[in-house]
């Protein structure tokens, strides 16, 4: 037996970490073989080289460019993750692969990352990628005058260097283990470089398709590039991806096999949808989620009683059942998901306990209580439904909820971060520790609830720095069990991604991380 | 003649005043919309300083006025600018947009115009029996449908159940002439039901007004036949109404239609706009928002020309 | 679409008789037994609705916005009309939008009369530069997309009902300041308000005794459409995002809300859209026939 099989073997019986894994692999040279390894060797169907796939997506607007700063939405980081490649990727079974690095490794201390990058591989414009072109494109988010939605993310650089063609060192602030996976994200994707500058305006990527024509809001054309490095991804001959916002027009479309898959279909109707014999609907559950978040430095929800009595209010297999229509799973008052490596599975669930919630308004020195709830369909489809299933449950616990509907318009601006208690949506991050440094750390600019938390603030440095497996486990239960109790934010639900596909297409085991096949189904797909 | 010209010159004089005053309005309205381009493209992901950065590389951080003047002083030249959000240059960004847009309105309007006027004209003739209750009953149905629900339905019966029509009319510049007008038959075909019943209705209106002046009683009188009568003697003089609204339409059909844009995902000027009004993309905005002002300007101009042509008493008035 | 039908009604002024002077009440019912089949079943749809509107909630068997059983149940048993997206029972949901939709629509539409009718006669009956400015301002207006504008101003001013009334009212009170001018000028140079104006009667006098009673047809007509419009603007407003709050039930929203059903050959959201429908049939049916009446035609 090889050492790789052995190594896969404990992996399989949880006799070593995917960390540890990984990072033996690595010290194997091995981590370039992964991608053939480790994804989709349960769905042997082979994948057949051809055809023209249109795909249908409920986001994109006339106002999208190719500039990977501006990604927001499903639509700009599929076209994306299509184009370019990234340093590492994260796989269908949640694992970080290498792409464009082929390995790479930490100083002890976990503050300086050392990548090596894969030799060889050509951009669309037959340049050769090289350190300087990833250099520039992890500057191109950083820097005074970037406004890259990535920025936030990179802050923990010091400093980032190429050392020789194809080595790049990171230096961070504090140590991170995970600092990997940060260069997974979708907005950190590898452009070509020309003066130290990247450029982002001809589309020009490494990845498996070449840009042909984009029109934003309308349609984007792609054709397969010919060069592509990665074994046994990219199959289709063309590529297109439509924006279609309306749900039943996306659904349409779908039926009369005008497109061959599209995303976020309408929950409500799926049971409809499913009699359709040409439709394949795949389903996966993932980190994104929920949430309705309350500033904690605003009466009344600076008493944790208020917030606990707000928990305990809501019936969640209620929302499951008539927002997704159990197409999700429930949330216990913390933002780790199935797809994050620490979750808690043994913490008990909240659910509705309307006897519970009256206690603790009693704490709080209430008998009943009255509050806003802001919410908008553009917080997450279903969101004002949501609130307003929310209002009749709490009603059982004497608390009333006024629900306001706010505009769609403008909703992440006016009404998130500023509303005492909103609704709102999160994607999920692969890793606990970006989650929780995101929006529950004190001071983070995404902070939606201005929670601030000695202990767990604490416990958040010392996890990122940690190596050893199991004290990381420990720290991470440990900081869901003080956000479900004590935090400021009530998640109720984590919601699935639900895609409709033509059965003409084939694909292997679904990524949870994201939706559309963790946002690169334009590669990983093919038809049958 | 000389009046109509002195008439046509006033007006377009006027038109550019509306213009400017919209240009005004729009800029005012898209200022005091809540958030900017910066915040709206961030999203959720938005932090203070890269919102700061990018409004600094926009010039969003220069005083309003500022920017409308200078947005001004470039139109004057002919200049639109280019989009905020993806530097494109407007002009580009707009003309595919708006021949597509035009291209669907005059489709419908190949189809609704003659539909409504034969229909109208059979309904003054047969006025008040069941032809006539049954036109208008549909008719009115058809109006008072939302249009993206009328949408759904011809989709569900046309593309869907009979597959003789695309339920999406996502056209590109390299579409070839007839599989665009192909694609386009299903939206055009849901404005007609939109329109047509306007228009049909202020012809059967405009017709059965005339049919109690004495001109009409002597020609009947004189036995003609009725359908003689209503062709010949009625409706030239019914013109001027049924114009101005057939006008008033045709507008519609060019400024109103983005709810038919979105249900089948055609590129036209309407769903421009929402979106860049929903990402405060003010230049964008505001080329859409004259380029709409402008085809009313004219449209309603050709109407008031038609009418003023049709009708000597009030192109020689007293 | 909902533009005015101005041009046809200034047309209807032009052949307008003398307004009748006496005994308006007292014919009404003759006149009534006398309506064309149609006529009389649009009064009977109208008269319906707003039995319906007034009594809902004497009417429906559950509340407003009561979750009554699970999501999307089939017609039948317990459930007459099935339930909605969130279980709540379709038949009240009806019943109670008659009333918040036609409530709505009539303040709105009245309001906009208002607005529209006092500035156009108006413009008319003073001309000059009061005129020249109301005229002007309406053009700038309505040179803006109806919807566009409906969409901006919402947007600043936010979604709730008295905001979406006012919004509509205005807009819409610019197609109404066109009708009520275009008619007003040819009621003006009449020879009987010229007579008027030189017994030295005042401009209210004049203008309430006799402009209001000649344009009153063909803004009546004007106002059959309109109330029906106020509809699908809020239908179109809410496929854009900015509807009604919830949970207030209305069928603009509510054919929005099920409209995907149809797409799989599910007939529930031709409910509220034939509410709708019905009611704009109905409305129209009444306007055809008194125009018709006015309009001096015998057959």
């Amino acid at each position: 037996m090889s050492e790789q099989q052995k190594l896969e073997r404990m992996l399989a019986q949880g006799k070593i970490s995917r960390r540890e894994f990984l990072t033996r692999m690595s010290a194997l040279g091995l981590v370039a073989a992964l991608p053939s390894l480790m994804s989709d060797s349960a769905f042997a169907a082979k994948p057949k080289k051809g055809g023209h796939f249109r795909l249908g997506l409920g986001h994109g607007s006339t106002t999208d460019s190719l500039d990977p700063g501006t990604f927001e939405n499903a639509y700009s980081q599929t076209m994306g993750y299509g184009l370019r490649n990234n340093l590492t990727e994260v796989n269908a079974d949640n694992q970080l692969i290498g792409e464009l690095a082929e390995s790479w490794e930490a100083s002890p201390d976990a503050k300086t990352w050392t990548f090596k990058l894969r030799r060889g591989v050509e951009f669309h414009n037959g340049k050769i990628m090289d350190a300087s072109d990833v250099v520039a494109s992890v500057q191109h988010h950083r820097g005074e005058d970037s406004k890259s939605a990535a920025k936030a993310i990179l802050e923990s650089i010091v400093d980032l260097k190429a050392d020789g063609k194809n080595t790049v060192e990171f230096s961070l602030k504090e140590g991170n283990a995970d600092f990997p996976y940060i260069m997974s994200d979708y907005h950190i994707v590898v452009m070509p470089a020309k003066d130290g500058n990247v450029d982002w305006k001809s589309g020009v990527g490494t990845g498996a398709f070449a840009l042909q024509s984009y029109e934003p809001g309308v349609s984007i054309k792609m054709k397969r590039n010919p060069n592509y490095w990665k074994q046994g991804r990219g199959h289709f001959d063309s590529a297109e991806m439509i924006t279609i916002a309306d749900v039943a027009a996306r659904t349409n479309a779908l039926t009369t096999g005008e497109v061959d898959a599209i995303d976020r279909l309408d929950i409500k109707t799926l049971h409809l949808l499913k009699r359709n014999k040409n439709i394949n609907i795949i389903e996966s559950s993932g980190n994104a989620h929920y949430t309705f978040a309350m500033l904690t430095d605003i009466a009344p929800f600076d008493n944790n009683h208020v917030r606990l009595a707000l928990k305990w209010g809501l019936d969640r297999e209620a929302l499951l059942q008539t927002i997704l229509r159990g197409h999700g799973y429930l949330g216990n008052d913390h933002p780790i998901g199935r797809a994050n490596p620490y979750l808690a599975k043994d913490l008990p669930q909240r659910n509705l306990d309307p006897d519970k919630a009256k206690f603790h308004l009693k704490k709080a020195g209430l008998s009943k209580l009255t509050v806003d709830l802001s919410a908008a369909d553009a917080a997450f489809g279903g969101a004002v439904d949501a609130a307003v299933l929310y209002k009749e449950h709490a009603a059982k616990a004497n608390i009333t909820i006024n629900v306001v509907r706010e505009p769609n318009d403008g909703y992440w601006s006016n009404v998130w971060l500023k509303k005492p208690w909103c609704a709102v949506y999160w994607g999920g991050r692969p890793t606990e520790d970006w989650m929780f440094s995101t929006a529950y750390a004190a001071g983070a600019p995404w902070n939606d609830s201005h929670w601030k938390h000695d202990r767990f603030n604490e416990l958040l440095v010392l996890a990122r720095a940690e190596l050893d497996e199991a004290k990381r486990r420990a720290m991470y239960h440990e900081m869901q069990l003080i956000c479900r109790d004590e935090g400021g934010v009530c998640v109720p639900l984590f919601n699935n991604y639900v895609e409709g596909l033509s059965k003409k297409v084939g694909h292997g085991k679904i990524a949870g991380n994201w939706t559309m096949d963790g946002l690169k189904a334009l590669e990983r797909w093919w038809f049958v | 003649m000389l009046n109509l010209v002195k008439v046509v010159a006033q007006r377009l004089a006027l038109g550019l005043l509306v213009l400017f005053a919209v240009s005004m309005i729009i800029f005012l309205g898209v200022e005091l919309l809540p958030g900017d381009l910066c915040q709206e493209i961030q999203g959720q992901g938005a932090t203070k300083e890269t919102v700061a950065a990018c409004r600094k590389e926009l010039g969003l951080d220069l005083p309003p006025v500022t920017r409308y003047v200078s947005w001004l002083g470039g139109v004057v030249q002919g200049d639109f600018g280019v989009s905020l959000a993806n530097q494109r240059e407007i002009s580009e960004l707009i003309g595919v947009r708006l021949s597509n847009t035009v291209f669907l309105a005059l489709i419908a309007a190949v189809i609704s115009v003659p539909l409504a006027l034969i229909l109208g004209l059979l309904a003054a003739l047969y006025r008040n029996t069941i032809y006539d209750r049954m036109v208008n009953v549909v008719t009115l149905t058809s109006i008072s449908t939302p249009e993206f629900f009328v949408a759904y339905i011809l989709i569900l019966f046309f593309s869907v159940k009979l597959g003789w029509f695309p339920s999406l009319s996502n056209v590109s510049p390299e579409t070839e002439f007839w599989e665009r007008v192909y694609r386009a038959i299903l939206p055009a075909t849901t404005l007609t039901l939109v329109v047509v019943a306007h228009m049909m209705r202020m012809t059967r209106a405009s017709i059965i007004n005339l049919l109690a002046s004495p001109y009409i009683e002597m020609a009947n009188l004189k036995g003609l036949p009725r359908s003689h009568v209503i062709v010949r003697h009625a409706l030239p003089n019914a013109w001027a109404p049924i114009v101005n609204v057939i006008v008033i339409n045709l507008a519609y059909l060019i400024v109103g239609v983005v709810v038919v844009e979105v249900v089948f995902v055609y590129p036209g000027l309407g769903q421009l706009i929402v979106d860049s009004v929903q990402k405060r993309d003010i230049p964008v905005v505001q080329a859409c928002s004259l380029i709409f002002a402008a085809t009313y300007v004219l449209l309603n101009l050709t109407a008031d020309i038609l009418s003023i042509v049709t009708n000597p008493r009030l192109l020689h008035p007293r | 679409m909902s533009d005015s039908i101005d041009t046809t009604a200034a047309q209807t002024a032009d052949a307008l008789p003398p307004p009748p002077k006496q005994g308006r009440l007292s014919t009404a019912w003759r006149e009534l037994k006398k309506a064309p089949l149609s006529a009389k079943f649009g009064l009977l749809v109208i008269f319906g609705y707003v039995f319906v509107a007034l009594f809902a909630p004497m009417l429906t068997p559950y509340g407003e916005s009561e979750i009554v059983g699970p999501e999307f149940e089939p017609w039948g048993e317990g459930f007459v009309l099935g339930t909605d997206n969130l279980g709540r029972d379709m038949l009240t949901r009806l019943l109670y939008g008659a009333r918040n939709t036609i409530g709505i629509a009539f303040v709105t539409t009245c309001l906009a009369f208002l607005i529209g009718g006092v500035a156009g006669i108006l413009a008319a009956a003073l001309s000059g530069w009061v005129d020249q400015v109301l005229s002007r301002l309406v053009d700038i207006l309505m040179a803006i997309p109806a919807l566009i504008f409906a969409l901006l101003l919402l947007t600043i001013f936010g979604t709730s009902i008295p905001t979406l009334i006012v919004i509509i009212a205005v807009l819409d009170s610019t197609r109404v300041f066109r009708l009520a001018r275009a008619v007003s000028l040819n009621v003006v140079v009449m020879d009987f308000v010229e007579a008027a104006r030189l017994r030295g009667e005042r401009i209210t006098w004049i203008t309430i005794r006799e402009v209001l009673p000649n344009i009153m047809p063909p803004l009546v007509a004007e106002f059959g459409l309109r109330f029906c419009f106020v509809f699908l603007t809020i239908a179109a407003l809410s496929f854009l995002g900015l509807g009604i709050q919830p949970p207030t039930a209305d069928w603009g929203s509510m054919v929005r809300d099920n409209a995907t059903l149809i797409t799989y050959g599910d007939v529930t959201p031709l409910l509220p859209a034939g509410a709708i429908a019905l009611l704009t049939v109905g409305v129209n049916f009444v306007v055809d026939w008194f125009l018709h009446k006015t309009s001096g035609l015998r057959e």
